[in-house]
């Protein structure tokens, strides 16, 4: 941005955003649990309305505490500016319905979170919003759906639930080629692992659930734009280029500019449809970012242990983990997450769907749930639980067939995660 | 598009210093840019004077709106121009000229105007020059503001910020 010096991602993490109180000296930012701002006068309540000033309104759209989050993650990401929301599944709705128009066309990678597949495949389409998945692994894949009423990619780059890692650059290039940014959900690497804008995605979004917050305590979500996109090419994103009806005709790209994006996500998508993040939780989930570089470490470090442990035990058919020497995403892996590729991965189980049932009843340390970047080690048996409406060569597809086991290793002594798992797989 | 790097010290030291901008391009109509900046430096102090030859003689924002930088009566500390990059030259010229009798220092180009002929010659004429930034959001950014809604400042600090009204 600046001259200014560079600090490193630890530094960061825990100062980023968080300057003392300025009428307090306050050191931790308060959680400031209140829903709306006393006005100085008619016009500061004006201005404020009208977006002619900075300053806070109501808790729907902007919130102290939920501001040093925002702009915490916005520097860890190397973004010009964040919006958070209550959840990955509204910083998603966010991305979209800044974007996107009825009849509007996104291609997304066909390796997402199952709830994101829903998300976009059913419930997107109500809206008008028209999806089309492909397999990532083939950049190309991307190119060759893109169509004239196109305005997006979606990726995750380290992908849910199976150790699958996309070559982002290539990638970037194709959305760049097109004209359209590149939306990427980081949730799984977390921007200590993964710095996806370096590799020219435009937009990021994250379940700040998982791995920011870090202890399953506090829902939300964050949107995250890199300043970086033209929305003046090709006439092809009159929502930011265009007066907007719900600002009394304001441009946004026009008044502000490189983070016109998450200011028009938060000025109207949180303004009309309400996903507001509590100022709690933001709390919580700052707590949480402080520790994440040293807690993401020590995830990895445990995730290699256990994956290696699997992929040597005699009842396990296979692991799925870009940092084993037989993942056939290692080399992007090294690429694009040179401090490891997180510790959420799937493996198979010897015997199928039974078997699988049996390892998730069989375990004591390891908690059965549907999370994941916790600091206790969780895991879920797809196949009975979430993919169970699906037919076995839908689970199959979706990397949910009826031996599949998906892990987020936690930060327990590693000796006792592997003696948990080794004790519920001969059970 | 060249690699514009302000030092936030010097942002810092222009937004300190100024104290009237002439605003050429202000505009009369509350939801275009301009006006939005001309109100928000209103807010904080600084003495704004419009120059727009469509709204001359009218006011804007309760200030007296002049055709040209010629024909403001007092001081500029900072010329602010709001107008697409090629129609930054005559302003800058009009600037150089007027530059010991108005006690001009700063021409400052807003956010996506870049013109690097101007900003030469303003510079060897001893002015200084920002360009494609926006007053008020670097006011903003630098003085604790900007933050509020979500925007990276790239201030990282353990002191008290000191608020500026």
């Amino acid at each position: 941005m600046s001259d200014e010096r560079k600090y490193g991602p630890e530094t960061l993490a825990i100062h980023a955003g968080a300057k003392p109180d300025p009428v307090t000296g306050s050191r931790n930012m308060p959680i400031h649990q209140t829903t709306s701002y006393v006005f100085e006068s008619a016009d500061h309540a004006a201005d404020l309305f009208n977006l002619q000033t900075f300053g806070f309104l109501y808790s729907r759209l902007t919130n102290p505490t939920v501001a040093a989050l925002e702009e915490k993650v916005a520097t860890l990401e190397n973004g010009r500016a964040a919006v958070c929301c209550g959840s990955g599944h509204a910083a998603q709705f966010l991305a979209f319905f800044t974007l996107l128009s009825p009849g509007d066309h996104f291609v997304a990678s066909r390796n997402l979170y199952g709830g994101s597949l829903t998300q976009f495949g059913v419930s997107f389409k109500r809206l008008g919003w028209d999806c089309t998945f492909v397999d990532p692994t083939d950049p190309a894949n991307f190119k060759e759906a893109i169509k004239e009423n196109t305005k997006a990619l979606f990726i995750e780059p380290l992908a849910n639930p199976g150790g699958i890692v996309l070559d982002l650059e290539a990638i970037a290039a194709v959305a760049k080629d097109a004209g359209i940014p590149l939306i990427a959900d980081n949730t799984m690497a977390t921007p200590y692992l993964c710095q996806p804008m370096e590799w020219g995605v435009d937009i990021i979004t994250h379940s700040t659930t998982k791995f920011l917050s870090g202890h399953g305590t506090s829902m939300g979500g964050a949107l995250i734009e890199s300043g970086k996109f033209d929305w003046t090419q090709g006439g092809r994103f009159p929502t930011m280029t265009e007066p907007d009806d719900a600002y009394h005709g304001l441009t946004f790209y026009e008044t502000f500019g490189d983070f016109g994006y998450t200011m028009k996500a938060r000025t109207v998508g949180l303004r009309d449809f309400g996903p507001a993040m509590s100022p709690t939780n933001a709390f919580y989930t700052i707590t949480g970012i402080e520790t994440l570089p040293i807690r993401m470490d020590r995830h990895v470090e445990n995730a290699q242990k256990v994956a290696e442990f699997l992929d040597q035990h005699p009842a396990v058919a296979w692991v799925s983990y870009a940092g084993l020497k037989n993942s056939p995403y290692r080399d992007l892996a090294q690429k694009y997450l040179p401090k490891g590729p997180g510790s959420v991965f799937t493996f198979g189980v010897k015997g199928g769907y039974e078997a699988g049932v049996k390892v998730v009843e069989g375990v004591n340390l390891f908690s059965h749930l549907a999370n994941i970047g916790d600091t206790r080690s969780l895991v879920i048996h797809p196949a009975s639980t979430t993919h169970r409406q699906l037919s076995e060569e839908q689970q199959v597809e979706a990397g949910a067939g009826p031996d599949v086991i998906r892990l987020s290793v936690g930060l327990e002594t590693a000796d006792d995660l592997l003696r948990d798992l080794d004790e519920a797989l001969s059970k | 598009m060249p690699d514009l790097n302000y030092s936030d010290d010097l942002i810092q030291g222009i937004l300190n210093d100024t104290r009237t901008i002439a605003m050429v391009g202000a505009s009369a109509k509350w939801v275009r840019p301009s006006n939005f900046a001309m109100k928000y430096l209103l807010g904080k102090s600084y003495q704004v004077v419009p120059v727009n030859p469509g709204s001359a003689g009218s006011e804007i924002l309760d200030q007296m709106t002049y055709a040209s930088l010629t024909d403001i009566p007092g001081p500029i500390d900072m010329v602010d121009i709001f107008q697409a990059s090629e129609r930054v030259m005559p302003v800058v010229d009009e600037a150089i000229t007027l530059k010991d009798e108005k006690g001009i220092k700063v021409v400052w180009m807003q956010l996506g105007v870049i013109n690097e002929e101007a900003a030469k010659k303003a510079e060897a004429a001893g002015l200084t020059v920002i360009m494609d930034r926006c007053p008020k959001i670097e006011y903003g950014r630098l003085f604790s503001e900007l933050g509020w809604c979500g925007v990276n400042t790239g201030v990282i600090s353990s002191k008290r910020p000191a608020m500026r009204r």
